[in-house]
């Protein structure tokens, strides 16, 4: 028998957040209709991970007022190193829940492109943002955290990117936390029309060591016929979060979502990353490393599904797990009926640093047509005592050596993170977490 | 001068005993070769010099320059001066070849006292051409997607990078071609010296024409059964090695078994 928690916060609470945030009303619209669909939903069911035991649904405030920063030289020094102030011209900070910092090119103003936080897109860019809100991405009923998150959202931005502009910088956003009891129900949404290409780089920062609240949080990319958007992400959440990630692309024609993650909360988190390859000829290539440690437990599903015709799909996962953490890595190619020529593949690989650690590399591959090609490979094992061996042999210590095997498991995804600042940031997380 | 001691050396693996009592000493200025057929403990002895995990020392000796090498860790015989030119290198995911070898050098260095980077890298440089090495072995990782004579080399860029007093060769001509089985000679012929002492392992002597030993020594059922100069190696060429098994009266030169 479950039991069923009611939440308490009420229409009236959601209407008069709302009210505050200044957004568009058919947004506190479609947050009172999500509400009353929350207690009626299923959770999810991640596979292999029972989650029916974690709070997803209790937190101590809906939204705290944090301060905000004039100059990104007002950035505490953890946040500080993450970004390039000087040359840094595209950033949106958010402090805890308060969109604290923006800056955008004039010269990408002039060329229509759009960076906001939410609820002033909401309101500034109405029918775009409706448009792409929970629509043909992640849907509001898809399960309770969903329609839960549709409800409470409070952060988030908006990126839009015309047709034929290319944006060469990427543009950055930092989601920094530094208050216990602040909850993080963020939603980004990254808009590239038609032969546009943009580069989109996040980073969530917890400069807490402990959090009271919960993070819920969306994430929709949409490619139009020809663009291209490259997704990199730093999670270090804390420790006493649940996190729920949901970060969704939905590709056109000939166009193409590459996804770079380095998920690296301390929280126990289920991270759902989903790109639908529907235009013919799209593509998709997910790459995400992950350290455990402690007690954390985690479920990480990639899932590449296939609709267009010749569409291809490449997951990479590298996880390293030590302490008493566990993690299951599930990885989804899905090949429909139709998507004649299509190509998914995968591969997952776990490192094992302890003996109490537990990785689980669950490849699924579900295919409805025949004239397609698809691959899995996975692996879990340990630090090989002959490569440790090799090294140590040339005067370097075995700790040292643990290193260089650890960042070297993890490179293939750190390279690929398109900013220096964050890949450095990645480079020194994996350093703290695996010592 | 810096000496190598091997003492009544015993190793096994998996409870087998591999080396059954080898005596050696090696002295820097001198090149050592150990020749033998397959399977008499040649390759046991190198591993089992470096400490490598699979091998147990169960009795005997290693000192260098009295020190007992045996106890130290395998990166402390290392920075102590030992160097294993192994068989089989492993490959190493995500750390290229040049950051290895300067964690390598600055190992041995205090720290603050690191090797400057254009330093390291004139000195790769030149190493890597006089190696016939591609520009881009530097930047790529560590032995992956190395081709077998690839992997030779590279070893032989780590012992001229890392200079220590003495090398262990195990078998670093095998599965090379004559070209390749030149530039590796010149690579440990440049090494010759009075602060290098090296132990080459082969079984074949076509190695030895390119670098001449001053001591050869042979070895059969895990003991080193003959010494002499290079005169014995081409003796061997010669022959073969049913000759020295009738002179000692053994049937069969293996031990039974080597990994």
């Amino acid at each position: 028998m479950t039991v069923e928690t009611k939440l308490a916060l009420t229409g009236d609470d959601v209407r008069s957040y709302s009210a505050a945030t200044g957004e568009a009303s058919w947004l506190t619209d479609l947050r009172l209709e999500a509400l009353d669909k929350v207690d009626a939903l299923p959770m999810p069911k991640p596979d292999k991970t029972k989650i029916d035991k974690w709070n997803f649904t209790e937190f101590p405030v809906h939204a705290v007022e944090s301060t905000v920063f004039e100059s990104l030289s007002d950035l505490p020094d953890d946040a500080k190193s993450l970004v390039d102030a000087e040359n840094q011209k595209n950033i949106y900070v958010q402090h805890n829940n308060t969109p604290a910092y923006l800056s955008l090119s004039e010269d990408l103003k002039e060329q229509g492109v759009i960076m906001t936080d939410i609820f002033t897109a909401s309101r500034e860019h109405s029918d775009l943002v409706k448009k792409y809100f929970m629509t043909d991405g992640v849907k509001v009923d898809e399960h309770r955290l969903t329609a839960f998150h549709a409800a409470l959202m409070n952060g988030g931005v908006f990126v839009y990117v015309p047709k034929n502009v290319e944006v060469k910088q990427p543009i950055q956003v930092l989601f920094l936390h530094d208050d216990a009891q602040a909850s993080l129900f963020n939603h980004v949404i990254v808009v590239a029309e038609a032969n546009s290409s943009v580069t989109y780089v996040e980073n969530y920062l917890s400069t807490v060591t402990h959090a009271e609240g919960l993070a819920n949080i969306v994430s929709e990319v949409f490619t139009g016929d020809n663009a291209v958007v490259t997704y990199g992400a730093v999670d270090v959440l804390a420790e006493g979060f649940t996190t729920y990630v949901n970060r969704r692309g939905i590709a056109g024609r000939d166009s193409r979502i590459d996804w770079a993650l380095g998920l690296m909360n301390d929280s126990n988190t289920i991270s759902n990353n989903l790109t639908h390859l529907v235009g013919n000829g799209s593509r998709c290539d997910m790459k995400s490393v992950v350290v455990g440690r402690g007690s954390q437990k985690q479920n990480f599903t990639s899932e590449i599904v296939h609709w267009g015709l010749d569409t291809e799909g490449h997951i990479l996962k590298h996880g390293v797990m030590k302490d008493a953490s566990s993690s299951i890595f599930n990885g989804i190619g899905k090949i429909e009926k139709g998507a004649t020529r299509s190509n998914a593949e995968q591969e997952s690989r776990v490192l094992m640093l302890s003996e109490k650690a537990r990785g689980d590399a669950n490849p699924i591959l579900l295919i409805d047509e025949d004239d397609v090609t698809a691959g899995h490979a996975a692996s879990v094992g340990r630090v090989d005592p002959l490569q440790l061996f090799y090294l140590m042999s040339r005067g370097i210590s075995k700790q040292e050596a643990e290193r260089l095997v650890i960042h070297g498991f993890l490179a293939p995804v750190v390279s690929k993170l398109p900013i220096e600042g964050v890949k450095k940031q990645l480079t020194e997380v994996i350093e703290r977490k695996v010592r | 001068m810096a000496t190598l001691e091997i003492k009544d050396l015993h190793v096994s693996i998996e409870d087998k005993e591999i080396l059954k009592g080898v005596n050696l000493t090696i002295n820097t200025n001198e090149i050592h070769a150990i020749m033998g057929p397959n399977g008499t403990g040649k390759s046991t002895l190198a591993s089992a010099i470096m400490g490598h995990p699979k091998y147990e020392v169960t009795s005997g000796s290693v000192l260098l320059d009295g020190e007992e090498v045996l106890e130290m860790e395998v990166d402390e015989r290392a920075k102590a001066g030992l160097f294993l030119g192994m068989q089989y290198p492993s490959e190493i995911t995500g750390v290229t070849n040049a950051d290895f070898l300067r964690s390598g050098i600055n190992a041995r260095r205090e720290e603050g006292d690191e090797i400057s980077l254009m330093k390291f890298i004139r000195e790769l440089d030149s190493k890597m051409e006089m190696l016939e090495m591609d520009e881009d072995m530097a930047t790529r990782y560590l032995n992956e997607g190395f081709s077998g004579g690839e992997k030779k080399r590279n070893e032989i860029l780590q012992l001229m990078m890392l200079k220590p007093k003495f090398a262990i060769l195990d078998e670093i001509d095998s599965g090379l071609d004559i070209d390749a089985l030149r530039i590796v000679s010149t690579g440990i012929n440049e090494m010759r010296g009075e602060d290098f002492g090296c132990l080459i392992i082969t079984h074949y002597q076509r190695l030895l024409n390119y670098i001449t030993p001053d001591h050869v020594h042979v070895m059969m059922q895990g003991r080193v059964v003959k010494s002499g100069g290079a005169e014995l190696a081409r003796k061997l060429e010669e022959h073969g090695y049913d000759w020295i098994k009738e002179e000692l009266g053994i049937e069969e030169e293996t031990v039974e078994q080597e990994a």
